[in-house]
């Protein structure tokens, strides 16, 4: 059967089933929304939901490069947040700016363009004894090249990055030490407080959109969760289309032999570096859109840790298949704020209470360590008992 | 010297004036004591004392050599000392009501009467006289039988130098007999000629003598010799004591007080010029010599004041949004004579041009100051050297703690390529193990000296049963073995969490193990450093020995070349892998414990050192434990002196010392020290 000619979601029934399912899961929450519909799903509910959608787009990220590519990455979180530190930049600095020039209506004169600069700056870098805004601020003023930086950014950082790494052929485990060093070298420099960022204070307020005073949080987060969903739903597409064309066929290939492949005359290094720095950008998108909705963002959400979540999830999930990535994603983070949110039940024992506060992360690690040894395959292994799963 | 004479010329007149008039007036009592006769001859100074007249009757009754000399002077500094009205009789005294007082014999504390509060009068000593008062106490001190009195007194003399003392501590140290205690005295005799004597020569000597001495108190002592004050003037100054010649905008000071010139960029660190031009001008406003310029803020405050039908000097208020329109706008005030003249940037730097800035030392004695000076540059240059020695064992410690938490996981990386994410807690669980330990015995000697072999063999232990249970299944799929210890990981500082709650516990060191072993003033290193460093050497030792002299180690390094063909020879790789694993986590139990001894022991303790310790790993090379000393020696070597280069960042350092690793590792991608042939491969 020539698969080529047929339209895109009937070639991959997987594809359609998922998008499919992501829309008729975006309309019901619309639905039952506070702004939209009948307010079932609470805002601060609808967001959590929203954030879940932006954590499996950076999960679909994890697993295009280990899943398929091999490179089992402990820094992809890092371009997350730095997505979410640059779209930061703009939301915290143009409200500010409204902020200082709101203060300022009364006065006697009106603000020379310095006057408002160190107005803002004593504003935002005050918490951190500073008033001068450092120079990586220097777009922050313009919407439009931060949302460039968001891309930018961590795409360079990603490709110098990958660069010296693949250039000297550091593979397997090594590789992902260095991108958890990686990790940690930036969550303590953005720890700094004189890193230009705020130090560990991070960047705050981000829930609120400039320009937008009057416009409930009910609906901006309604939109950021619209924004997630075709995000994701994008994203899933591009990252199908890949594993399906001539160049998934060649990831797979590194991934299972590296050498082999290059062999076979392939440029190893050059597909690696692709795919690394594609799925940073990927991240830093998902990132963008998460923050505004988390509405703060310190160095601790960079910290080494939380990419290796972010490789538990798409692992229990269920690597090398893209859906896989995204019902682990949905279903360990859901179920983590669920746990420690502190509305699971707790267990008496009798003897001693099970606070699941306490306990989730044993649980979570204790499961972790059983869906490696014995489902290596993950959640995503289960619809190929019932015979319904596409080849990985 | 000459106070000392004049102050003995004083007593002995005083002494004789009081042997002549012993006659009534001052005398309640025949027989009194002598030191009450002594006081008694005092009585109208003391009554209205000050600080001017009072000096000699403090030295009087300091030099009589009466045992109640200093309870006298102690309680007179108290405000404790009363007189009688009637007769000036200077007494003690006890109230239980506040209304009758109990007066009580100076010298021997007995009650001698009663009388009612307006019969007596306190005597209230004012700052002046108690300091006086204090200069004399510290000769009681420092002239006290207990020699732990004498070194405190020596002790607090030292924080708080002062021109009085000279004397005292002169006197002291022709009575001290302790030898130690004697070459103190008169080092602090030294400190206080450099400081305040009057004689030149004998001051210029003293401070020489300090050319290798490398003491705080000694530095404290020296700077305000050199201290100078910035001055003004049209003409080139001439003066003796002509510190340095400044240039605003170009020249920094010196620590001699001298000038010179410098680059400066903001981004590169360094000491900026030592007057900024802005700051020059104000000099010169300040010493009159220019006129001042209006501010900024000044400038705004007259536009605002000026403001009149929506408009400042004909231009519309909105329109003042820019500096340039705001400068038009003054312009037209000072045009109307509503404002100030400014002065410009050009005419401020043109009379800047023309001043002369200089710097003059406040001392005028410049003998003293170039003996300070090159003192206090051999000082410097010493100080310089000893603490780069200071940083070499900082770092040397530092290395010792990373080769300490990292050799474990080289031997289970290299023998058996499996990270072991999980790593860390057992360092952890090494910590809290020593802890549990020290609940049950209470001696901090022998708890450690139980705990170092429990530590090991409860990590021995776990790491066995996690061999057993987990990685054995994963062998040859080393990204999974990373994760699932991850889960492990997890699971134990959750655990421990849970069990041992969130705050630090602490384990504490032996008392043998307190301080520090100083060298100098400027190097020291802690015991416990020293000890960690000792551990780390027996390791790297016993290891050595370990892998080089026994058939474990035979085995181990037969499996780490080539893991088949070890087991075709009839090594039971099962049995090695399941010793080399238990032998890296018990090592990592005893990191803990050394560890515990002087980081608080949490949950954390171990994420804390993981990501260095896979550095030093990879750093040093993979399979041998030399790697993994080069690899520790150059992280820890690296991050001690990225931080000395920038002392006040920490963070800094850590970040540049990764990027470092990161870009070595282009360099050399299999470590310092990296296997070579097949086992390269493996």
């Amino acid at each position: 059967m020539d698969k080529t000619s047929k339209p895109f979601f009937l070639r991959y029934p997987s594809a359609m089933i998922f998008i499919l399912c992501l829309a008729g899961f975006t309309i019901a929450v619309t639905i039952f929304s506070e702004s939209v519909g009948n307010g079932i799903v609470s805002t601060s509910f609808l967001k959590t939901l929203g954030k879940t959608l932006c954590f499996c787009l950076v999960a679909i990220a994890m697993d295009l490069v280990w899943g398929y590519c091999g490179i089992l990455s402990l820094g992809h979180f890092a371009f997350f947040g730095l997505g979410g530190y640059m779209i930061g930049m703009w939301l915290m600095y143009a409200r500010t700016e409204l902020i200082v020039l709101k203060a300022s209506a009364g006065a006697a004169l009106p603000l020379t363009p310095q006057e408002l600069t160190d107005g803002i700056g004593t504003q935002i870098f005050g918490v951190v004894g500073g008033a001068k805004i450092p120079a990586i601020w220097a777009f922050a003023d313009s919407l439009t090249i931060q949302l460039i930086l968001v891309v930018l950014v961590p795409g360079v950082l990603a490709m110098v990055f990958g660069w010296l790494a693949f250039r000297s052929r550091v593979t397997g485990v090594y590789l992902s030490i260095l991108t958890q060093a990686m990790t940690l070298a930036l969550a303590l420099y953005l720890f700094q407080n004189d890193s230009g960022l705020r130090g560990n204070n991070g960047l705050s307020g981000l829930q609120n959109l400039p320009g937008l005073e009057d416009a409930a949080q009910a609906d901006i987060s309604l939109w950021f969760f619209w924004a997630s969903a075709l995000a994701l739903g994008l994203g899933y597409i591009v990252v199908k289309l890949i594993v399906e064309s001539k160049l998934g066929n060649i990831i797979r290939g590194i991934r299972d032999d590296e050498a082999r492949v290059r062999f076979l005359g392939y440029n190893v290094e050059a597909y690696k570096l692709f795919i690394f720095v594609l799925t940073a950008v990927i991240a830093a998108i998902a990132g963008a859109l998460y923050y505004p909705q988390a509405g703060i963002i310190n160095p601790a959400e960079l910290a080494p840790i939380a990419s290796i979540y972010l490789a538990v999830w798409v692992a229990i999930g269920g690597r090398g298949r893209i859906y896989g990535a995204v019902i682990g994603a949905a279903f360990v983070s859901l179920l983590s704020s669920w746990f420690t949110g502190g509305q699971a039940p707790d267990i008496p024992l009798g003897f001693y209470t099970i606070k699941w506060v306490d306990w989730w992360l044993v649980l979570l690690g204790a499961s972790f360590v059983l869906v490696t040894l014995y489902a290596p395959k993950g959640i995503g292994g289960l619809f190929d008992k019932f015979g319904w799963g596409e080849k990985p | 010297m000459g106070l000392y004479v004049k102050n003995l010329f004083l007593i002995v007149l005083l002494l004789g004036a009081l042997i002549g008039s012993i006659t009534g007036a001052a005398f309640a009592q025949d027989g009194a004591s002598p030191i009450q006769t002594l006081l008694q001859s005092h009585s109208k100074k003391l009554k209205r004392s000050s600080a001017k007249s009072i000096g000699p009757v403090i030295e009087a009754i300091r030099e009589s050599g009466l045992p109640q000399a200093q309870n006298v002077l102690e309680k007179w500094r108290a405000k404790e000392l009363w007189f009688r009205k009637s007769d000036d009789l200077l007494i003690f005294v006890e109230t239980n009501d506040k209304k009758t007082y109990s007066l009580l014999d100076i010298a021997t504390g007995q009650s001698i009467g009663s009388a009612t509060k307006k019969e007596i009068k306190q005597i209230k000593p004012n700052s002046g006289v108690r300091g006086l008062i204090d200069g004399a106490l510290v000769f009681f001190r420092l002239t006290d039988s207990d020699k732990a009195v004498r070194i405190s007194a020596l002790d607090s003399l030292g924080r708080d130098p002062k021109a009085a003392y000279l004397p005292i501590i002169r006197t002291a140290l022709s009575k001290e007999k302790d030898a130690g205690l004697k070459t103190r005295m008169s080092r602090m005799e030294r400190i206080l000629i450099a400081r305040f004597e009057t004689d030149t020569a004998k001051r210029v000597v003293a401070i020489e003598s300090f050319a290798d001495d490398m003491g705080i108190d000694v530095r404290a002592a020296l700077n305000p010799l050199l201290s100078s004050k910035v001055k003004v003037a049209m003409e080139a100054p001439d003066m003796a004591n002509l510190a340095r010649d400044i240039f605003p905008g170009v020249t920094i000071k010196n620590d001699g007080g001298t000038a010179s010139e410098a680059l400066y960029y903001e981004w590169l660190g360094g000491s900026p010029p030592e007057l900024s031009m802005a700051d020059a001008y104000i000099l010169l406003v300040k010493a009159k010599l220019a006129p001042a310029d209006v501010s900024i803020e000044d400038q705004k405050t007259a536009l605002i004041s000026n403001i009149k039908n929506g408009q400042v000097g004909g231009v519309a208020i909105a329109d003042l949004n820019t500096d340039k329109a705001r400068a038009t706008a003054y312009r037209a005030l000072v045009r109307e004579d509503l404002a100030a003249e400014t002065i410009s940037v050009e005419e401020q730097h043109a009379v800047i041009e023309e001043a002369f800035f200089y710097g003059v030392y406040d001392q005028k004695n410049m003998d003293v100051v170039r003996a300070a000076r090159t003192t206090l540059a051999s000082i410097n240059s010493k100080v310089s050297i000893n603490t780069f020695f200071d940083l070499f064992l900082d770092a040397m410690s530092l290395a010792s703690i990373y080769f300490l938490a990292a050799i474990g996981l080289a031997i289970t990386f290299g023998v058996m390529r499996v990270i072991n994410m999980a790593h860390g807690e057992f360092i952890m669980m090494g910590a809290y193990t020593g802890y549990v330990v020290q609940q049950f015995i209470p001696n901090y000697t022998l708890s450690i000296i139980v705990a170092v072999p429990a530590a090991f063999a409860v990590t021995f232990a776990a790491g066995v049963v996690m061999e057993r249970l987990v990685i054995r299944h994963l062998y040859n799929r080393p990204l999974e073995t990373l994760l699932a210890t991850f889960g492990i990981s997890i699971c134990l500082q959750q655990l421990a969490k849970n069990i041992f709650g969130t705050q630090a516990r602490p384990l504490t060191a032996p008392d043998w193990l307190d301080g520090a072993l100083v060298i100098n003033e400027v190097v020291s290193i802690s015991w416990i450093r020293v000890a960690i460093f000792v551990l780390g050497i027996l390791f790297f030792v016993l290891l050595l020995f370990i892998l080089n002299k026994t058939r474990l180690g035979l085995e181990t390094r037969a499996v780490t070349q080539n893991p088949r063909m070890a087991a075709s020879m009839g090594i039971n790789i099962d049995r090695v892998y399941m010793l080399t694993f238990g032998l890296g986590s018990g090592i990592a139990g005893i990191a803990g414990v050394a560890i515990g001894l002087f980081a608080k022991v949490t949950s954390e303790l171990g994420s804390d050192y993981i990501v260095q310790s896979f550095m030093t790993v990879v750093v040093g090379g993979v399979g041998n434990i030399w790697g993994t000393l080069a690899g520790a020696t150059l992280i820890g070597f690296l991050q001690k002196n990225i931080e000395f280069f920038n002392p006040s960042n920490t963070l800094a350092a850590q970040t540049y010392m990764i990027i470092f690793i990161i870009i070595f590792i282009q360099f050399r991608p299999r470590g310092i020290i990296a296997l070579k042939g097949r086992a390269a491969e493996a």
